[in-house]
């Protein structure tokens, strides 16, 4: 797939938003350490937020799947819209948001009391939920991770078996089986080899074709690499962590339009 | 301080350590001696049958002891105990560790040792007093609407000093061990585990039973094990709710005959003529060796699963 046609179909500012962040405040008990984020992901695109350390990215994306409330002092302004419905609203049940906006950790966790295949088919497990067939299923997820040939023989070997970069890959697998809408990836790739994280990039590209992506990522190659649109954060000296600049890939790393962009792409702090 | 000022304080530790290892291991081994030796005389004029047997008769010379009853009453009210306490402990553990705002988790975790501190006398009182009416309620209800159920069949219109009082008095007693056990072994599955099943749609109790349990399941084990053990053991609470009848009661819980090992000892010591304290020495002893196979499947249990995790 050519990244540069791709990016071309996608008018940045006035796509219809798939995936829509509006005015988010965080809080970790009294203190404020994210303030004012709006961002929108339109349909199939991929998202990049990049930013030094610290600066509220992982935290923003734990708010687009409702795994922010889960940490003890967490509170949160705002609000978050998928397909134009606010996933905060009243009565809406945060596992049912979760099912259609998937996860990806910075480290890979696949759960080692399972077996391969068991880790793919935990999202089922786990929410109650039947598949007519299992094994076509697992194939299929295993397929788009881009790890079935190297597992196909051993499904029911130990995740653990695995090494970083395939469980890395089965942790994606494992979020594909619940089919979700939208894939949030947090540092995918910051515990792994390059020969893995190119891998895995290369899944993110596939995976794009049907599926709204949003990725964490410290690496500003890898953002220009796998991404349409890129979010900067910063956190300045004392103040919670904002959006200094968002817009398409291109136009930020070429020609970005804050000086403290500039500096961080180009390396100058960070 | 100098290298060899440290490898001295070093060595004197290292022995210190070494001689309370030993002294802890020939005091078992000190206990077993002197029960086997007291107990002898039992242990030959009575045979196998002393565990195989069910009478009990210091009136006669040279007397008859066999303890079948008291050995199957300790099984069923441990059994009954467990059956109540390793849900209730394996629940309350899950939510003092994932589910309760830390506050409420440090006044449940703080009571719950507080109840592992309670002197098993005091929790009899409480099981005599109170759970006793209570319990004599419930055992009506079960067996005039389960009474089916060869378990909860009773030929007695009343439940007082049944295993199943006991059981209850016995659980409680265990609750705070396993769910100590349990709730540190749960703390200690990785977090990202816990978040990654969140993330998959897991609710509490989906996580609990396809991540937590599973990851878990080897340290709950042995807090289960360790709960067998002191309900195997367990003495003046039992003895203050569970009636002391010498007959074999395999199953009716109901039903208030049967007794357990340790209460037979308490009660009949004092009055016990040399032969009969001599027969409670050799009750004591099967009760230390029934002990000590429990631990020591629990131990081999609990390595093999730790060895199938690790693998």
């Amino acid at each position: 797939m050519n990244l540069q046609t791709q990016n071309s179909n996608i008018a940045v500012m006035d796509a219809d938003s798939h995936l829509e962040a509006r005015n988010i405040h965080v809080w970790f008990k009294e203190r404020h350490v994210l303030s004012d984020v709006s961002l929108h992901f339109p349909t199939n695109s991929v998202t990049a937020l990049i930013g030094p350390s610290g600066c509220g990215k992982s935290t923003f994306i734990r708010t687009l799947n409702r795994m922010h409330e889960l940490i003890p002092g967490a509170g949160l302004a705002g609000s978050v819209y998928l397909d134009n419905e606010d996933i905060y609203a009243a009565g809406v049940d945060p596992v049912t948001i979760r099912l259609r906006v998937g996860m990806v950790f910075q480290k890979p966790n696949p759960f080692p009391t399972m077996t391969i295949k068991g880790n793919v088919l935990a999202g089922l497990r786990l929410s109650n939920r039947r598949t007519r067939d299992e094994d076509e299923l697992v194939e299929s997820c295993l397929n788009r991770a881009s790890l079935w040939n190297e597992v196909k023989d051993r499904l029911d070997a130990p995740a653990g078996s695995l090494s970083g970069g395939q469980q890395q890959r089965l942790c994606i697998a494992r979020s594909l089986a619940l089919a979700p809408e939208v894939l949030l990836m947090d540092e995918p790739c910051s515990a792994l080899d390059p020969g893995s994280t190119r891998r895995i990039e290369e899944t993110i590209r596939e995976l794009s074709s049907d599926m709204t992506v949003v990725i964490v990522t410290h690496n500003m190659q890898q953002a220009q690499r796998v991404s349409d649109q890129t979010a900067f954060f910063l956190a300045e000296e004392g103040q919670p962590g904002h959006v200094v600049e968002f817009g398409s890939t291109d136009n930020l790393f070429s020609s970005p339009n804050d000086p403290r962009t500039e500096d961080y792409v180009n390396g100058r702090f960070g | 301080m100098n290298t060899r000022q440290v490898a001295k304080g070093d060595r004197a530790f290292f022995a210190v350590s070494t001689a309370a290892a030993f002294f802890t291991m020939s005091l078992v081994f000190a206990v077993l001696i002197f029960l086997s030796i007291r107990s002898w005389k039992t242990f030959s004029e009575q045979g196998l049958a002393f565990i195989t047997g069910s009478t009990w008769d210091a009136t006669s010379t040279p007397g008859t002891f066999q303890i079948l009853p008291m050995l199957v009453g300790t099984l069923v009210v441990s059994i009954l105990g467990l059956i109540i306490a390793v849900p209730t402990s394996v629940a309350v553990a899950y939510f003092i560790e994932y589910m309760a705002p830390p506050k409420v988790a440090k006044i449940a975790t703080s009571l719950i040792d507080l109840l592992a501190a309670l002197p098993s006398v005091v929790i009899g009182l409480w099981g005599l007093y109170v759970l006793i009416p209570h319990a004599v309620t419930w055992s009506k209800l079960l067996s005039t609407h389960l009474g089916f159920i060869p378990f909860f069949r009773t030929d007695f219109d009343n439940a007082q000093g049944a295993p199943f009082i006991a059981g209850w008095t016995v659980a409680i007693m265990i609750i705070p061990i396993i769910t100590s056990v349990s709730r540190e072994v749960m703390g200690r599955v990785d977090k990202e585990l816990v978040s990654a099943a969140s993330a998959l749609g897991g609710t509490n109790f989906s996580t609990m039973r396809r991540v937590v349990l599973p990851t878990a399941k080897s340290g709950i084990l042995g807090g289960i094990l360790l709960g067998l053990g002191r309900a195997l053991g367990e003495t003046v609470a039992i003895f203050f709710v569970l009636n002391l009848v010498f007959e074999t009661n395999w199953y009716r819980v109901l039903e208030p005959k049967g007794g357990n090992v340790a209460s037979l000892i308490v009660s009949k010591f004092a009055e016990a003529t040399a032969t009969e304290i001599s027969a409670l020495m050799a009750a004591g002893v099967v009760l230390f060796v029934l002990t000590l196979i429990v631990n020591m499947i629990a131990t081999s249990i609990v390595q093999r699963a730790e060895r199938k995790m690790a693998s």
